[in-house]
């Protein structure tokens, strides 16, 4: 393999903005916050006075390289290597913050990432973005990237390497918690899906052949689609409380008005539609020749429809599935407000108690599921299509 | 069928507008879902002032993100901004896996409680769904008809500005629909962190265990955002048909 030399060439405009944006986070904004305990307004810190000299300078350095290759240079793979240094050397930068504002045995102490952290991490993360996107990567390198990345990360978070940051003193008070409001945050999203694709798949399929049906059918799953989530989990509140109290057996199964089950039901009929619709379109797809072919192999009607035109309708229906699934790790969010437990509810704990931490504890593992789910998705949905041809 | 749907329509208008002028003519309908002598009716404020509120809200956000995202979208469809293009897509995509909640949620603590992190959150939200349509209908203009545009000897800006656009305006108009549509449920949530709106209405059922206020409160948000995306749509068919005309 020939090493490619990067070449200087004029400045890169994107790379401008970004290496301005960045020197400018590093210079003017606090590095970290620091919080003698929970409640106390924080206090700004900056790089200089909470890493040794040579931490500091090592970080900088590391910094302006990314920045050089950001404005100079143009090869990919050169600009995506910068940005990772760049986000682990913040990472760690901010995981040793920490560590030295800490002392030792203080659980009471807080120490959070400040804007300048966030700010250079979204820099970074621009960098690395738009260098994928250059490279044009096919869906196995994609979801590759992705596992490197998660593993990394888990890595690090195994290791202990962010204990000392107030995230996870958050997650450390609340980790029993945790794992059992992950678990139903996933129950909730994906028995939802599962439960709308044994229903909506059949109802797409009946809308294809009965064309009569497809206006009103599909227009009646759009609007439930635009009742706003909190409204639809609030209004199904009323009849599954009604349905608890009338028949025993319903509150036996765990069906009450408050909880999971308004926030699964809710779920359900929102992932209809797309599903639905994906279906009916997925099918219209389907050559007519592929269909007539196969009835003249002597296929049964059954025959034809899960061994030609289901199959050849797979990926603009898992184009629907992705659709909903991402939608409903991020609504699941909402059913905290309800009592149907999932990662919202450290979000709207949070947000009471004005603990930022807490927020951060349950909003980033939702936005990390819903993008992984994303880009798994999509790159299924790459290969089959490319399968299908 | 356009009629029964235009009566449909009205009379969903009418249910709205008769419920928040006088609320307590239907307090008969809610009061069988209260329990213990609670008021059926919500009674700690303005129905019609909250749906105001909550309607301001949702379209200052919308207003500023139309701005904000067809001035972006047509900046990097230009020649000159084309090197933002890809990077634009892959984090139009990006974003829009965020959830608007979470998107809410790191908001309030920057800003803080009230208004403010619920504008944030709907103006970056509402973002999304308009500038991917706003890019879509400028890239698939028709490479003819700007061939045409070109040479009838418009500048760069006329053509953008008398061809581009109104081709585009479509999808434009849809995107605004979409994002108008998403804001108005999540303008409910902007309640939880203070801000006034009809979430304001579903919270105080949700905390005080009242059935009828949740029922109250999501039914007007969801008729205004049913009849909002109706409305905008009637609109969108509109401006459509007249400029197919001329």
């Amino acid at each position: 393999m020939a090493l490619t030399v990067p070449r200087l060439r004029r400045l890169d405009p994107l790379g401008a903005l970004l290496a301005v944006a960045g020197a400018t986070a590093v210079m003017f904004l606090p590095f970290v916050i620091f919080k003698s305990n929970r409640v106390v307004p924080g206090d700004p810190r900056g790089l200089l006075e909470v890493l040794p000299a040579w931490a500091a300078f090592a970080c900088q350095a590391s910094l302006l390289l990314a920045a050089t290759a950001a404005l100079g240079v143009s090869n990919a793979r050169v600009r995506l290597g910068a940005a990772l240094l760049g986000v682990t050397v913040v990472a760690l930068a901010v995981a040793a913050a920490g560590d030295a504002l800490t002392p030792a045995g203080n659980k009471v102490v807080r120490v959070a990432p400040g804007a300048g952290v966030w700010v250079l991490l979204v820099c970074l993360g621009l960098l690395a973005t738009d260098a994928i996107t250059r490279m044009r990567p096919g869906p196995g390198r994609r979801v590759l990237f992705l596992a490197v990345f998660t593993a990394a990360a888990g890595l690090a978070l195994a290791h202990g390497t962010f204990d000392h940051l107030s995230v996870m003193r958050e997650y450390a008070v609340n980790a029993d918690r945790f794992a059992r409001e992950a678990r139903q945050h996933l129950w909730l999203a994906l028995g939802s899906l599962a439960a709308a694709v044994v229903v909506a798949l059949p109802i797409g399929i009946l809308c294809h052949r009965v064309p009569r049906l497809r206006a009103g059918v599909l227009g009646t799953l759009n609007v439930i689609q635009t009742i706003p989530s909190i409204a639809l989990f609030g209004i199904l509140m009323a009849p599954l409380g009604a349905l608890a109290g009338a028949v025993p057996l319903a509150a036996a199964l765990g069906i009450r008005g408050i909880g999971a089950a308004p926030a699964a039901v809710a779920l359900f009929l929102y992932s209809l539609l797309p599903i639905a619709a994906n279906t009916v379109a997925g099918l219209k797809r389907v050559p007519r020749a592929a269909v007539e072919a196969a009835r003249g192999m002597g296929m049964t009607n059954w025959q034809v429809l899960t061994g030609v035109e289901l199959l050849l309708a797979l990926p603009v229906i898992l184009t629907g599935i992705r659709i909903v699934l991402v939608q409903n790790i991020g609504m699941v969010t909402v059913a905290a407000l309800i009592g149907g437990g999932g990662l919202g509810t450290f979000v709207f704990q949070g947000i009471g108690q004005t603990a930022i931490d807490l927020v951060l504890l349950g909003a980033i593992p939702i936005v990390a599921l819903a993008f992984s789910a994303a880009v798994v998705l999509d790159a299924l949905v790459e290969v089959m299509d490319r399968a299908r041809q | 069928m356009p009629g029964m749907a235009a009566i449909l329509r009205l009379a969903a208008l009418a249910l709205l507008l008769a419920f928040l002028l006088t609320p307590q003519s239907f307090a008969p309908l809610f009061a069988p879902l209260t329990q213990y002598g609670a008021p059926p009716i919500y009674d700690q404020g303005n129905l019609l002032t909250l749906a105001l509120a909550h309607l301001g809200t949702v379209c200052c956000a919308a207003a500023a993100s139309t701005l904000v995202a067809v001035g972006l979208g047509i900046l990097v469809t230009r020649p000159s901004g084309a090197q933002f293009l890809p990077l634009s897509r892959t984090l139009v995509n990006i974003g829009q896996t965020f959830p608007p909640v979470a998107v809410l949620a790191v908001t309030v603590p920057l800003v803080g409680f009230g208004e403010k992190p619920t504008l944030i959150a709907l103006f970056a939200y509402g973002l999304l769904p308009i500038f991917e349509n706003t890019i879509v209908g400028l890239q698939t203009c028709p490479a003819a008809v700007l061939e045409a545009a070109s040479g009838m000897g418009m500048s760069a800006r006329q053509r953008l500005l008398s061809v581009e656009l109104p081709l585009a305006l479509p999808l434009i108009l849809e995107g605004i629909r979409l994002s108008l549509v998403i804001n108005v449920g999540t303008a409910t949530i902007g309640s939880t962190v203070a801000a006034k709106g009809l979430g304001e209405v579903i919270i105080a059922g949700l905390l005080s265990n009242n059935n009828a206020f949740i029922l109250q409160g999501g039914l007007v948000t969801g008729l205004m955002a049913i009849l909002l995306y109706d409305a905008l749509a009637g609109l969108e068919r509109r401006i459509c048909r007249t400029a197919h005309l001329d």
